[in-house]
């Protein structure tokens, strides 16, 4: 008799496939800066230096597929969120959308960038407005963009949309304090829903949520990604769920993407040796495989991204590092094992346990 | 790592575990927060044990009073609104809960001791950590200034903060959330407890900052020799670092076992639930099988097995046994097989397949 | 936890969960009514005591304001008939006669329009400025904040009653609109003119806060509007001290107006005014009290009720103690 396995049954590889596969380039990330001055005095602010929040970052997202932004506190990726929905403006580098760079839209293309571009929050209790009922907050993006919806309808589409994310449509007039942590992410949810949105940037929508509500909500974006087409830019630092999620990975340490490839690629065989680091230190929760990890302890902090090392930013942690990695950055290019890796030594290693099919 | 010899000494009433037996035992611990709103029900009768050197974790999600039961050892729950309302804290066979205030002090501190997950509101912003550190010597031992801030570099060494003789004079947001939790992790060990208990310790570090604290914890724990409480709701850090786990629903322990026969075979649809419901690092999987419904509110917890109206294998009614109705009967925390224990009414089909 | 997400905890499962992982409670969605965090603090202020005395007292000068005549027992505060001159209290006439010869208890009543009407028109002018300067400081930031700052930073240094004093005097010889009649107007002007400052710091920090919170962030990258993210989102969330303050300012306002009138520079003769009544019947204190003691009880307990009103109001709306 099979014993409960954690994670679920396998996939038929025809499911797989059909999401891999790979639609129209809709964004393109070149070079992605954004420097935040770092300023002394009250009165005449004079810059001191810069924070080097994202710096050199290239990604791309196709349609319908899932790209997972992986890396941990400090290396930019919530910054590239906030760039990608025009929170920031870059400080550099591109982001082009069906091909028009967004720095140069004018008023009616930005605005039609910022209706087919979403995103959802981390907290579900900063995300929604306590003072507005969750029909208008869900609502409220149809009053800036009312080509969506006209005004007629709207509130039967507001519960349709309540439905959709699994809550009861009846609850239209409730005030987010009255629903749960799970529950308000599904709000948020389907307030990017409302907008009929080609793009939605998660930035780590489940990591303040349960174990157990996780699961629902992570479900919940797979059935909307299936049955709306949108793609997805998963930010994270929980590896495990990115892996669930997405199609390709790409691995950030202060502010630069240091690997990138398909999921079974960089969580298979990464080559970087900050994702080496990164997956060893994930602790699996399958006694079986318990020491079947490859184990590798980090030395040393976080460098601050206000004055990061010169060359390869993850030399003064790294154990390969050589004198090369002090003068010349690498660059983010495939050195033989199939994916771009960002280093001068980058050599392909089994960390986590490869499943065994059944 | 630099050896405990010395200046760590225990005092009389600490000796290492005068009696066989395990150095804290919980029995029927009772909790109740009275609100305006209600009485709140956070901690439902639960009894566990640490032994020396063992690691104990205890699995749960919000709203399942895990922490409740740690803070009740501390004592540092507020009293009002918190009652403890029945059960025992024995630690080395003596019944803290029948103790006086001066009494309990003098236990707390140096035998059983305590880190947040927090580190930054953990520690006082406006002194030192050398000079936090150095406190507890101070309070409880009374060495001078000197001599505590000496041992307070010792222990920094142990928790390996580099250059510590250097950084002991730095306060705490000069460090690193990793390093702050280091600090906490020193402060807790300075008298040499029997019992550390961990709320959550890693919870807010990244993950590879995690790896590094929860090897700390171990190495420490093994020279030590003391027992650790592991709080968590991270089944992948209970896999690594617990011996054995007691996972809590409700305010109340569901199960309890090694953590090689939890995980592997579950007892309670619970832990069946939260095993499903988590993606895996090493392979992408299929669609997760998450448990339906909100973890329960505390001030209304089900009747019966409070599990019961999120559970697959719920029976009530025809389908049920007799005073095996899921919805009316709450399952007590009994022996399902040797070595484990687990509340439901029907744990031996979930371990027969 | 960041305290906004404290703040929309109920405190049950506060007291829960606080120090658990990333402290989510799990709140059924309630059962009936829908709750809006208004009609949660209304809950609140009903249990407190302080509420219902200053309650009661507000009601009954706000009644006391609008309908005059029924507080002062059919009396004209302007028939007056020397031969009563100082009488002390009766049956008759419960606050006796002021100098005049006036029913004084017709005319303390009247009184209380005045002061009220002057009360609500500063704490409006208050309010206007306080919450437009301050918005636009916090908003906006940058040159605009510190420049609003520092002219906040300015008016500080001038002492509320100083200034009014000041432009109340200067008042009729600049020939501008209300200022120049020596009436409720320019009073209420003045007390404003001189009065908003805390009420934008207060506005300020709250939008400083509010403005970092992750809906108004949605709301950005949704396209809306900066007006529509101030009226829909900022200004709702922010302006919950600010009313509490403005609570307490009508009391506040009203002994200034009280204290103007009696240097001389607010209300003149023939206008019904405590503070002209207290400053006519200062000399006579030793033979005729009543003319000093009746206005200075009745503007005594009308301050009161309102600042009662604005504690009570204040600890409803505390966030701690929110449920």
């Amino acid at each position: 008799m099979a014993e409960p396995r954690p994670g679920g049954a396998s996939v038929p590889a025809s499911t797989q496939s059909a999401r891999g596969a790979m639609g129209e380039a809709l964004l393109e990330i070149v070079d992605l800066q954004k420097l935040f001055p770092l300023t002394q005095g009250i009165v005449f602010r004079k810059t001191v230096g810069h924070v080097r929040a994202v710096d050199g970052v290239n990604l791309t997202l196709h349609r319908g597929e899932t790209v997972g932004l992986v890396g941990e506190s400090g290396c930019g990726k919530s910054t590239v969120a906030k760039l990608l929905v025009a929170l920031e403006k870059p400080t550099g580098g591109t982001i082009r959308y069906k091909g028009e760079d967004v720095a140069k839209m004018g008023g009616r293309a930005l605005k039609r960038y910022r209706r087919e571009v979403q995103i959802i929050f981390q907290d579900p209790y900063g995300s929604l407005n306590p003072r507005m009922t969750v029909g208008d907050i869900v609502a409220e993006g149809w009053s800036v963009h009312a080509d969506v919806a006209p005004r007629k309808g709207r509130l039967h589409r507001t519960q349709e949309l309540l439905e959709r994310v699994g809550l009861n449509p009846d609850y239209v007039n409730r005030y987010p304090h009255q629903f749960s942590g799970g529950q308000r992410q599904r709000i948020g949810i389907a307030r990017a829903l409302a907008m009929q949105p080609e793009v939605i940037v998660c930035d780590e929508p489940v990591s303040a949520l349960d174990v157990s509500v996780q699961a629902q909500v992570v479900n919940l974006l797979e059935d909307l990604q299936d049955d709306f087409g949108m793609s997805y830019l998963f930010i994270a630092h929980d590896l495990s769920v990115v892996r669930h999620l997405s199609d390709r990975i790409a691995v950030m340490y202060l502010g630069s993407v240091v690997e990138e490839g398909t999921e079974a690629q960089v969580y298979g065989s990464p080559s970087h040796p900050y994702t080496q680091a990164l997956l060893s230190s994930v602790p699996l929760h399958e006694p079986a495989l318990r020491g079947q990890k490859d184990r590798i302890l980090l030395q040393g902090d976080v460098p601050s991204p206000a004055d990061p090392p010169s060359g390869c930013r993850f030399r003064t942690r790294c154990w390969k590092a050589q004198d090369i990695c002090a003068t010349e950055p690498p660059a983010l290019i495939d050195r033989g094992q199939g994916h771009p890796a960002a280093c001068h030594f980058a050599e392909a290693r089994e960390v986590v346990p490869v499943e065994v099919a059944e | 790592m630099s050896s405990s010899s010395g200046y760590i000494s225990s005092t009389p009433a600490l000796e290492p575990n005068p009696t066989a037996g395990p150095v804290l035992e919980v029995e029927d611990l009772h909790v109740e927060f009275r609100t305006r709103n209600g009485v709140v029900n956070a901690v439902n009768g639960i009894s566990y044990s640490v032994d020396q050197g063992e690691t104990l974790a205890i699995l749960g999600e919000s709203g399942s009073g895990k922490s409740v039961s740690a803070q009740a050892i501390m004592g540092i729950l507020d009293s009002p609104p918190a009652v403890i309302t029945g059960g025992g804290i024995n630690f080395q066979g003596r019944d803290i809960l029948k103790m006086d205030e001066e009494e309990q002090r003098q236990i707390r501190g140096p035998g059983i001791a305590m880190i947040f997950q927090d580190a930054l509101s953990a520690l006082n912003p406006v002194y030192s950590v050398g000079f936090q550190i150095g406190e507890m010597f101070r309070a409880h031992r009374g060495t001078s200034r000197k001599e505590a801030k000496q041992h307070a570099i010792e222990l920094m060494d142990r928790v390996r903060i580099p250059a510590a003789a250097r950084r002991v004079n730095d306060y705490p947001h000069q460090f690193s959330g990793g390093m702050r939790q280091r600090v906490m992790i020193a402060m807790a060990l300075a008298l040499d407890p029997r019992i550390l208990i961990a709320d959550e310790p890693t919870t807010a570090l990244d993950v590879t900052v995690q790896a590094q604290v929860m090897d700390l914890l171990k190495d420490l724990q093994r020279d030590t020799g003391m027992g650790l409480i592991l709080i968590t709701h991270d089944l992948g850090v209970v896999n690594e670092v617990a011996d054995r786990v007691a996972v809590m629903y409700a305010g109340r322990i569901v199960e309890t076992g090694t953590v090689d026969d939890v995980f592997t075979r579950p007892a309670m649809p619970y832990t069946v639930g939260l095993m499903n419901s988590i993606p895996q690092v090493e392979a992408k999987g299929g669609r997760l099988k998450p448990i339906i419904g909100q973890p329960p509110n505390l001030a209304r917890i089900p009747s019966g097995c409070p599990f019961h109206p999120r559970c697959p294998m719920a029976r009530t009614g025809a389908a049920a046994a007799p005073d095996r109705d899921c919805v009316a009967d709450l399952p007590p925390l009994r022996v399902v097989t040797v070595g484990r224990e687990a509340a439901c009414h029907y744990s031996e089909e979930l371990l027969n397949g | 936890m960041t305290d906004q997400q404290e703040q929309s905890l109920d405190p049950a499962q506060i007291e829960t969960d606080v120090r658990t992982g990333l402290g989510v409670p799990s709140a059924e969605v309630t059962e009936g009514r829908q709750n809006s965090l208004w009609s949660d603090a209304w809950g609140q202020l009903r249990r407190n005591p302080l509420f219902w005395i200053g309650a009661f007292l507000g009601v009954f000068f706000v009644l006391m304001a609008i309908f005059p005549s029924w507080f002062a027992r059919g009396a004209d505060p302007r028939s007056c008939s020397l031969t009563e001159s100082k009488q002390p209290p009766s049956s008759a006439h419960w606050m006796g006669f002021d100098q005049q010869g006036c029913d004084y208890l017709a005319n303390v009543v009247y009184g209380a329009r005045t002061s009220l009407t002057i009360g609500l028109l500063s704490v409006i002018g208050v309010l206007l400025l306080g919450v437009i300067i301050g918005a636009v400081a916090g908003y906006y930031g940058g040159i605009a904040d510190s420049l609003l700052a520092r002219l906040t930073d300015i008016f500080f240094a001038l002492p509320l009653i100083l200034g009014a004093l000041i432009l109340l005097r200067v008042g009729p010889s600049t020939g501008l609109p209300i200022l120049s009649d020596r009436g409720a107007g320019a009073v209420a002007i003045a007390l404003s003119a001189f009065g908003w400052m805390t009420a934008m710091r207060l506005v300020r920090s709250q939008v400083i806060a509010v403005k970092s919170q992750d809906y108004v962030a949605a709301a950005r990258a949704m396209g809306a509007s900066n007006f529509r993210i101030l009226t829909r989102h900022i200004l709702p969330n922010a302006v919950a001290p600010v009313l509490v303050y403005s609570t307490i300012t009508v009391g506040v306002l009203i002994a200034a107006e009280a204290t103007l009138t009696y240097l001389g520079v607010g209300l003149q003769r023939p206008a019904i005014s405590w503070g002209l009544q207290i400053e006519n019947g200062q000399s006579l204190l030793r033979t005729a009290p009543h003319l000093v003691l009746f206005p200075s009880i009745i503007l005594s307990l009308t301050v009161m009720a309102f600042i009662m009103l604005g504690d009570a109001l204040r600890d409803a709306l505390d966030p701690r103690q929110r449920s």
